[in-house]
């Protein structure tokens, strides 16, 4: 696909180690070891609600029997999960559960920690994110990233803003600046802002800073929108401005948000999927889960009984 | 509205106050001792202070204008410290990136941070001896590169433990973010990790240049001190240290004078060097 063609693959040098992992491991251990692991969980299979994601026709995201393992700590078991396009994919669960994992796994940023292999495959768009010879470079600038505290550069508005567009080799000034205006507006923080661009992103106020981040992960023009926890760090106000924020970006880009606050997910998301100790153990459309889990497991947990 | 304290409390809020009196009373005393020692500088050395202080070299005890000024030592000073800097803060910034953001996946990591450590606790007289057998006696003669390599020696474990120290300080999320949006480590490295971290590398730089410049004994084996102004690296070479040493330890009570003049301007030398490299350092970050 166009992902390996787009950049030279030497530029392929973050953790080869973990790739290595995949491509001895994944044959050798095969579907015996993996299908007694889950099974005590529902699978794939069982899981009814399951089936309504799956006939959604386009899956940007497909994870195939993922595992992930912290050196020998398996933190995620076998999970099976399609992430259709254009919508907003919200996974839930207590904490630990694994869902920032997964999360991260899916534009590969668990590569810069020690220690961490991989089993099964996450597609993106069709392709093996996993491959050997993938571009990781070019599949990060495809996928923006939202992060639990809001973590601008200390740097300028505007450096903030075109960080992406600047590794990528635009110069232009007049492109970045007309980026730049597009993405703030698109984070709708321009009437805040658009007087200071050229003062520190770290001067803005929490709310502030997490759409700076927002409209940062944007103007690199990415498909997929990876949100971990976006809100947890800020207030009412703020939130509520960042749910706005996506129900605005949805369509356009594919969001999957992690999040611990069942509410939001309720309001912000089309699909929800319930992790539980490093499992999907419900998934289907967000109405369905929270008015009609199919598991004990994911109902307790909804209704607050646990997590 | 008087609020009656249970015994309990009177004892915590006694034991608050001994503890922030003791605090401020250790804080006075090192504010005490500092006062003194620049105190009793001035009021030795000040007294010497005058323009041909910096603008003559060493004259001989007996000849008129004697004892001269120390011209050549401060800038032979300036020039070892600015020879000695070339190398040693690239070489020691370099080891410090590779310790704190490269060195997990290395099996090096380990034995680069012991030898630092071991080379920034080595005698400063045993770096100057390694100097003198490494350019002194192949070159054959007392020479500035010997004592300008000797200083950054000396420089290359400081700038190095403090770089990886500070840069350990950059909260990871720059980094994940930096990776997340598509970069390079090294690029992440050069434009996130590096510069969120300037003040206090140059903090470093600053620790380690104010260290060597104090030094004399690695000079003695290999730049060895030169009573005349040169800029040619392969003479013997002046400097402020070596020629307050030779001064202090001479016969002449006009040198001895002079000595103390010196250690006063060597303070200021390094105050100065210091506010200008906090004051350059400030302003580049401004934009950020």
């Amino acid at each position: 696909m166009t992902m390996q063609n787009e950049a030279p693959t030497k530029k392929v040098t973050v953790n080869q180690s973990v790739r290595r992992e995949i491509h001895t491991s994944a044959p050798q251990t095969g579907a015996a070891p993996a299908t007694t692991d889950r099974s005590d969980a529902p699978t794939f299979e069982k899981t009814e609600t399951h089936v309504e994601v799956d006939r959604e026709t386009d899956h940007i995201l497909t994870v195939e029997d993922f595992s992930l393992f912290y050196t020998k700590i398996k933190a995620l078991h076998g999970v099976n999960m399609r992430i259709p396009k254009g919508k907003v994919t919200a996974l839930v669960g207590p904490s630990g559960c694994g869902k920032s994992t997964l999360l991260r796994s899916m534009n590969r940023l668990n590569d810069l920690i020690d220690g961490v292999r991989v089993e099964g495959t996450i597609k993106f768009m069709g392709q093996d994110i996993f491959a050997p010879g993938l571009d990781v470079i070019a599949l990060r600038k495809r996928m923006g990233m939202v992060f639990q505290k809001p973590n601008p550069f200390p740097m300028s508005i505007f450096d903030n803003v075109v960080y992406g567009l600047r590794i990528g080799g635009e110069k232009r000034k007049n492109v970045l600046q007309e980026i730049c205006e597009r993405s703030i507006k698109g984070a709708a923080l321009w009437e805040q802002v658009k007087d200071r661009l050229h003062s520190s992103g770290l001067g803005l106020s929490g709310g502030q800073q997490q759409r700076l981040c927002i409209a940062r992960a944007i103007a690199a023009d990415p498909e997929v929108l990876l949100m971990d926890e976006p809100c947890s760090a800020l207030d009412p106000i703020a939130t509520s401005k960042v749910e706005d924020l996506i129900h605005t970006l949805k369509g356009k880009y594919t969001i999957v948000i992690v999040t611990h606050n069942m509410q939001q997910a309720a309001r912000v998301s089309d699909y929800t999927g319930f992790m539980y100790l490093g499992r999907l153990i419900e998934y289907g459309p967000t109405a369905s889960i929270f008015e009609n889990p199919h598991l004990k497991q994911t109902e307790d947990f909804i209704t607050g009984r646990f997590g | 509205m008087e609020m009656e304290l249970t015994p309990h409390q009177k004892y915590t809020k006694i034991k608050s106050g001994v503890m922030f009196t003791l605090c401020c009373a250790f804080t006075a005393v090192i504010l005490a001792v500092l006062g003194l020692v620049i105190g009793y500088l001035f009021w030795i050395g000040a007294s010497g202070l005058s323009l041909s202080f910096f603008t003559e070299g060493p004259i001989p005890i007996g000849t008129p204008g004697a004892p001269g000024g120390m011209k050549n030592g401060i800038v032979g000073t300036i020039v070892l410290i600015a020879l000695a800097s070339t190398a040693g803060i690239p070489i020691g910034m370099l080891a410090g990136v590779f310790l704190s953001e490269y060195s997990t996946r290395s099996r090096l990591a380990g034995p680069v941070r012991f030898v630092s450590d071991v080379l920034a606790g080595v005698p400063s007289i045993v770096v100057g001896i390694l100097g003198y057998e490494l350019l002194v006696v192949p070159l054959g003669n007392y020479n500035g590169w010997a004592g300008a390599v000797a200083l950054a020696f000396i420089m290359i474990p400081i700038v190095a433990r403090t770089t990886e120290e500070m840069l350990r300080l950059v909260p990871n999320s720059y980094r994940e973010a930096s990776i997340a949006l598509g970069a390079t480590k090294a690029r992440t490295i050069l434009r996130v990790v590096v510069p969120s971290a300037t003040g206090s590398l140059v903090t470093g730089v600053m620790l380690a240049i104010a260290r060597v410049a104090g030094e004399t004994a690695p000079l003695l084996f290999t730049a060895l001190g030169s009573r005349l102004l040169t800029l040619d690296p392969n003479q013997p070479f002046p400097s402020l240290t070596v020629q307050i040493f030779q001064y202090a330890t001479g016969p002449y009570k006009e040198q001895k004078d002079m000595a103390w003049t010196g250690i006063l301007v060597l303070i200021f030398l390094i105050f100065i060097l210091n506010l200008a490299i906090r004051y350059v350092s400030r302003s580049k970050q401004t934009g950020g």
